[in-house]
């Protein structure tokens, strides 16, 4: 990872730890929102509008429910910047 | 065939209310005949007529995680608190099926509200105005919904015999717990965690029942506010938390060796057709439903010492209520003693009849009345014996007690307890 993608990381960690409580350095790239980090549907969504606002980008519902990973939401918000 | 036993037991009790985090406190607040009403720390309170209220005593922020709290309305917060000590003092260590004692096929769970999930509606709207459709919680649907309770306990403690939140207004925590004696003496169930929660202070509760003149303006003088029986008395006031108790078959319990509180004997339901907010003045309703329930259960006027009365500390509400006792229990109502809570723990709407239902148990388990505070002036329109000022101890030998709880739209519901 290089640092861009790092401080994304960072950012998506802080957030699903204040939305699932999940410690800070347990979401890494390969984990998987639903089943690795105990993020439901509903909590996705919340994941999804905190990114939006806290990386200044759009993420449409079709993009949103292709991101089964960290690394998946990395790739995303990267490309949108 | 055995017939089979379906009496019903309380084996646990839990609460979070105004005098206390727990049941424990929640009593010794009781015993020590404290009021929980003061002003309001709200800022909008500044704005509303009425400032007092009975305000929770542990934020329940205290007691669940982040991620859990952020996902349930306030409401079935104080649920949860309230469930989980009672499910813990009835024995259990962990969810049903996890705790192998425990069949959730044959676990339900009946808690309710007055007004739902009324404080996160309420605040998901203030989100949709000032920051739009997209800012609005996911999870603010099921937030919001009046089975939001009952639901949210269920799921947590693995409930698969039936979730239910019977709304009456403030009669919704006794219904839920008569709906839950039901299930268990039907057979659906052997356990059923029942109560009631309400989180409903907020400025649109406060104005509404502000202007339909339901609420004590005594500002000056919080402590004193709540007054039920005293003549001076000038509407009740808001308090929020939540009762909740276990209850089991006597069958269940001995066999899992269980202590017991109380046998929980029987309901009595009936409906005003009067008016939608105003009581039936002559306690006709209230008195129907006393009546069922002596005719439905093999409980006796004679037997019943304590009642713990809905008594909200209204000027017609009071009243009505005493004079159905009177009419129903007759000459055995001077032997009764009438403990009004609400004059301590404020209203809790749809929690009171929770709140009350574990107030009613401890009653009878430590034959101790509570008092009914600020009573300064009885009402000579009352003609009971109010226990006032400090508690009383209750008789010795086998005594029943009797806990009410009415509703806007005139809902009466009338439970009954027992010692073992």
């Amino acid at each position: 990872m290089n640092a861009v993608q790092e401080d994304i990381r960072s950012g998506l960690a802080d957030i699903v730890n204040e939305i699932a409580g999940v410690p800070h350095e347990d979401v890494l790239p390969h984990k998987t929102f639903a089943d690795d980090l105990d993020v439901d549907s509903l909590s996705m969504v919340e994941v999804v509008v905190a990114a939006e606002e806290r990386f200044g980008v759009t993420i449409p519902d079709e993009a949103a429910g292709r991101m089964k990973t960290v690394s998946d939401a990395i790739d995303y918000i990267l490309a949108q910047h | 065939m055995q017939p089979i036993d379906r009496k019903v037991v309380v084996t646990g009790v839990g609460a979070t209310t105004p005098l206390g985090g727990d049941s424990t406190t929640t009593w010794q607040g009781l015993m020590a005949g404290r009021s929980a009403v003061r002003l309001l720390t709200h800022d909008w309170a500044a704005d509303t007529p009425v400032k007092i209220g009975a305000q929770i005593a542990v934020e329940p922020a205290d007691c669940l995680s982040r991620t859990e709290a952020r996902k349930l309305d306030r409401s079935a917060q104080f649920a949860l608190i309230a469930a989980r000590e009672a499910w813990a003092d009835a024995g259990f260590t962990a969810p049903a099926g996890e705790d192998t004692s425990v069949n959730p096929d044959r676990l339900g769970v009946v808690v309710a509200s007055a007004i739902g999930g009324v404080t996160s509606l309420l605040q998901q709207y203030d989100i949709l105005r000032d920051q739009g459709v997209r800012k609005v919680s996911p999870h603010t649907i099921p937030m919001m919904l009046p089975n939001t309770q009952g639901a949210n306990v269920g799921l947590a403690l693995n409930a698969r015999a039936g979730v239910h939140s019977p709304v009456s207004a403030c009669a919704s925590g006794a219904e839920s717990v008569g709906y839950a004696i039901d299930m268990i003496r039907t057979g659906r169930a052997d356990i059923v965690v029942a109560g009631g929660t309400e989180a409903a202070i907020h400025p649109l509760n406060m104005a509404g029942f502000g202007n339909m003149m339901a609420m004590s303006k005594r500002n000056d003088d919080p402590a004193a506010a709540s007054r039920p029986y005293d003549s001076a008395r000038d509407g009740f006031v808001i308090g929020e938390g939540a009762g909740v108790v276990v209850l089991e078959s006597a069958e269940h319990a001995r066999r899992r060796g269980a202590r017991v509180y109380a046998e929980a004997v029987g309901q009595g339901l009936s409906s005003d057709s009067h008016h939608i907010t105003q009581p039936e003045p002559t306690g006709r309703g209230i008195a129907a439903a006393l009546t069922a329930l002596l005719d439905s259960s093999d409980l006796t006027a004679a037997e019943v010492v304590h009642v713990n009365a809905h008594a909200t500390s209204t000027p017609r509400g009071d009243v009505a209520e005493v004079k159905a006792l009177r009419k129903v229990l007759g000459d055995a109502m001077d032997h009764v003693a009438v403990s009004a809570t609400k004059s301590m723990t404020g209203h809790l709407l749809g929690g009171a009849g929770g709140v009350e239902t574990v107030a009613t148990v401890l009653a009878l388990h430590h034959r101790l009345a509570p008092p009914t505070i600020n009573l300064d002036d009885l009402d000579p329109e009352v003609e009971a014996d109010i226990v006032r000022g400090v508690p009383r101890a209750l008789p010795d030998g086998p005594i029943a007690a009797v806990n009410n709880s009415f509703g806007f739209g005139g809902h009466n519901v009338v439970l009954a307890f027992r010692t073992v």
